[in-house]
């Protein structure tokens, strides 16, 4: 930060964070930049939130019994703990915080292509999480976060229609900035830049774009349909007037599988740009990744059965969803192998976001190679709704998901803020985040394995060494998460100042000063290369050495 | 505490275990490959190829097209293998073979009822005898629950309005733990109990012992007779649905085109909600008995057309199923369709 005295020598330019400092500035912004921050100020909540519900069930969990809390606490413990972490933490975190920040600035461009909209779609979203964090602090919710009916519809006793609607309201926030995204990719790219010259963090938010904008209304639909069975008794999922539990299911899936890639997609792209800015080297295999994504997001949208090996669907349906979803498989492996073969005779440098790309090409990994497991149908049998498949999906959806969501935090966090971070804290975190969410979660595949039954209260008495090695890794991992939020609000008042381009990286939103001026570009850049050209990267672009040690 | 160490591995105590843990371990085995490999190479390469000063500019690499498709092709082959051999074993999970015996069970939050054909009656307990073949049919009276026993490698979900079927042959005498798998309320992690693999002899004494109830079969006998279905159910000229003697296991023409095997869901499905499927030649006259009938008596009417008629010999002069009978009402003016509608 400049200090007084130097104010004559560096004219501090005004900046999108600035340049107006009212409370009405920001609730009524229409800067995608700040209402990226209004996401990012919200999703912390949220995860705060659901993170606390974790510890609540992992202390549950450290004896077989089940004394700590009663068990219809249990049930709405982890079942806010879903519904925060997926509809109000992951599905909004990375590609309404990164992806708002940043899909103008890649593209060269001022501002999303509906600006109003963005605004309107964080109000929504904050209206329909109030009203579902409202539902889980006031008697709570306890169906699981996948609310199947007969139990949800007629026998829970819990708040689950004002909490559908909550998801149900959050749901169009998601729809309009899948819009946004899309709109905006058509018709605001700068000059010179052509799809193929697109960065892949964009093409992973086109992709995701898709499936938000295909996939929601199939989920507002249904608990739209969930929500007229509870309160007035309709049929659609009752066998006894003719409904069929299993419709829900296969409704729920449509959209909540390909829910997983909007997860997980966009923290694809961030990791693509990592993993290139920190080898300085073009994504190997650039075209096949970013078609892999789009594959994905297709590809996505013909898998759900399989999370119904175990129902009444019929045999038949089971093998066709089965064989889709290994064909699901084989883009992720693509991006992979090319991630790590983008490190080949790079220059590789081992900066924090680096770190965290790193776990979560680990994690994820782990966490796409257990789908097989469960891909494969005779498996899947013994492995259906136990530990196994918690293990799979956290590594999936926190392993990956998450970790991609750090590591992109911690890239554009000086463009982001203006601020650079400590670098010993910070990868001390990264460490403690790999680590703590091993020790938690891959006891949890030998306990699936075992055969311990998901969402159990209390548990056989064999398995408590494998739940008290979990919670004490959740313990290791829950330190890994508060310590970002020290160092980086830290850095908010004491961190050195941020070139424009601290990691001499190639994207758009790299030239431009840190943090951007309000209208992101002085003048509206021109792109003459593809994307990742580090030869032609100026060398004053390099950051000072020692610039990001506080 | 059962063991000081984790264990690893469950119990492995039916013919399919075997199986599942080799497949399991070829599974384990391809991710535990791919992810040292490509960790191993990240890590190598981020080494190797580490930054040494910040002006180095490395010369770009163009991938070959050849390695594309080798990572695209080597493990989709490898999905191919695991997709084969995983439908194999699902199909052999869930087809019980022909000479199992059966045993009913229903859940209900939060137990789970169990039938024996003896008339054997237990509550969150599974008695089966060793080496012998049985087969579970699945419902429920609530919500949607799961029966799961990891020391056999099945599980099934129980759904109201629906029957599913699984199966095991238990290899080894012994308890093992059942369990609830599918969430259903506040004692989910109560709804379960022990599995007991025991000797045949043993087996066939416990079913005499003090669980020992009527057979579902003569319970569902009795019920027939009460709800008058012989009234329709019978060959001659007052018939008005198929005859269900020697039914059992058969193919039936449905109305409307297309055949279906008169096996356990589907005789379920007639009883509970006749219109589902009517079979060629007849009216859908039947009423719908599921609000009067419990899951207990729905399954023991299907054990008496399963068990008792399904081995009775077909009448001689009855038509074959799905063809039209003799004195069929075929119009809705005719005498003895109003007389029906009376009753």
């Amino acid at each position: 930060m400049s200090t007084p005295h130097h104010t004559a020598a560096h004219h501090e330019e005004e900046n999108y964070l600035t340049h107006d400092s009212s409370i009405q500035s920001w609730l009524l912004t229409k800067d995608h930049k700040r209402i990226a921050l209004l996401y990012f100020l919200s999703v912390t909540l949220f995860f705060t939130i659901g993170g606390l519900f974790a510890s609540l069930v992992r202390i549950e969990l450290l004896t077989p019994a089940g004394d700590f809390m009663s068990s219809e606490m249990y049930n709405q413990a982890f079942t806010s703990h879903g519904v925060m972490m997926i509809f109000f933490f992951l599905i909004p975190a990375v590609p309404a915080v990164l992806g708002n920040f940043l899909m103008p600035l890649m593209i060269g461009a001022k501002d999303l292509a509906l600006p109003r909209i963005n605004l309107a779609s964080w109000y929504i979203f904050i209206i329909g999480a109030s009203l579902a964090v409202f539902a889980v602090l006031t008697g709570g919710l306890d169906t699981g976060w996948t609310l199947y009916p007969p139990y949800s519809s007629a026998y829970s006793q819990s708040r689950v229609t004002i909490a559908v609607a909550g998801v149900f309201i959050a749901g169009f926030a998601s729809i309009l900035t899948g819009v946004n995204f899309i709109a905006t990719v058509h018709r605001m790219r700068a000059p010179g830049l052509t799809w193929f010259r697109l960065p892949l963090f964009v093409w992973a938010h086109y992709a995701t774009s898709l499936v938000m904008v295909l996939g929601t209304p199939v989920v507002a639909i249904t608990l739209f349909l969930l929500g007229l069975e509870r309160t007035l008794g309709f049929g659609f999922f009752d066998p006894a007037k003719g409904g069929d539990p299993v419709l829900f299911q296969h409704l729920f899936w449509f959209y909540s599988h390909p829910a997983v890639y909007i997860m997980i997609l966009p923290a694809m792209g961030v990791i693509s740009e990592i993993i290139s800015t920190f080898s300085r080297q073009k994504l190997f295999g650039y075209s096949f990744v970013a078609m892999s994504s789009l594959a994905i997001a297709i590809l996505g949208f013909l898998v759900w059965g399989h999370h119904m090996f175990t129902t009444s669907q019929s045999a038949y349906t089971g093998i066709l969803f089965s064989a889709l979803t290994f064909l699901v498989a084989i883009p992720s492996a693509i991006k992979a192998f090319n991630w790590t073969a983008t490190l080949y005779k790079g220059s590789v440098s081992w900066e924090t976001p680096m770190l965290f790309a790193f776990g979560f090409m680990g994690l994820f990994l782990i966490g796409g190679l257990t789908g097989l497991f469960l891909a494969t149908m005779g498996m899947d049998i013994h492995l259906q709704d136990t530990y196994f498949v918690v293990a799979h999906f956290h590594y999936v959806m926190v392993g990956g998901g998450v970790m991609g969501y750090m590591g992109g935090i911690h890239f554009w966090w000086p463009k982001i803020t203006g601020k650079m971070y400590s670098n010993f804290w910070s990868k001390l975190s990264a460490l403690l985040i790999f680590a703590g969410f091993n020790f938690t979660f891959f006891p949890q595949f030998v306990l699936g394995f075992m055969g311990m039954p998901r969402r159990y209260h209390s548990y056989p008495e064999e398995w408590q060494i494998l739940n008290v090695m979990s919670t004490a890794g959740a313990s290791i991992l829950a330190i890994g998460y508060v310590l970002p939020a020290i160092y980086l609000t830290y850095s908010l008042f004491r961190g050195q100042k941020a070139p424009a381009n601290p990691w001499g990286a190639t994207g758009l939103e790299w030239q431009t000063s840190s943090p951007p001026p309000p209208h992101n570009f002085h003048e509206t850049p021109t792109v003459t290369t593809e994307a990742y050209d580090y030869q032609s990267l100026p060398l004053s672009a390099t950051p000072e050495k020692g610039a990001s040690h506080v | 505490m059962g063991s000081s160490f984790p264990p690893l591995l469950p119990p492995q105590a039916s013919t399919v275990a075997v199986e599942v843990d080799a497949l399991y371990a070829l599974l384990v085995s391809i991710t535990a490959f791919f992810t040292l490999l490509v960790v191993g190479l990240f890590l190598y390469f981020g080494l190797k190829y580490a930054r040494k000063s910040e002006s180095e500019r490395p010369i770009q690499v163009h991938p070959p097209a050849w390695l594309e498709i080798a990572w695209s092709v080597v493990p989709l082959l490898i999905c191919l293998v695991l997709f084969v051999w995983g439908v194999q074993l699902y199909f052999k999970i869930y087809t019980p073979p022909k000479d199992a015996i059966t045993i009913h069970v229903v859940g209900k939050r939060w137990m789970w009822k169990v039938q024996h054909m003896s008339g054997a009656r237990e509550i969150n307990e599974l008695h089966v005898p060793v080496g012998v073949p049985v087969r579970l049919l699945i419902t429920s009276e609530d919500v949607i629950h799961a029966v799961s026993i990891p020391a056999f490698r099945i599980k099934r979900d129980a759904i109201p309005g629906t029957m599913t079927t699984t199966w095991f042959n238990a290899t080894k005498v012994g308890e093992y733990h059942l369990f609830c798998a599918e969430y259903c309320g506040a004692n989910h992690s109560k709804m379960g109990g022990t599995v007991y693999v025991m000797e045949k002899d043993a087996y066939q004494r416990w079913l005499a012992g003090p669980n020992a109830g009527q057979p579902p079969a003569v319970q569902g006998a009795r019920l027939f007779e009460e709800m008058n279905c012989i009234s329709c159910h019978r060959n001659g000229s007052n018939q008005r649905g198929p005859v269900l003697e020697g039914l059992y296991g058969k193919t039936v023409a449905l109305k409307g085109g297309g055949t279906t095997t008169a096996d356990d869901a589907y005789i379920r499905e007639s009883i509970t909600n006749p219109t589902a499927k009517i079979v060629d030649g007849f009216e859908p006259l039947m009423p719908v008995y599921l609000s009067q009938l419990s899951e207990e008596q729905v399954n023991a009417l299907l054990a008496y057309v399963r068990d008792t008629l399904g081995k009775a010999e077909r009448p001689k002069d009855a038509p074959a199923a799905g063809t039209t009978p003799l004195g069929s009402p075929t119009t809705s003016a005719s005498p003895k369709a109003s007389e029906s509608k009376g009753r």
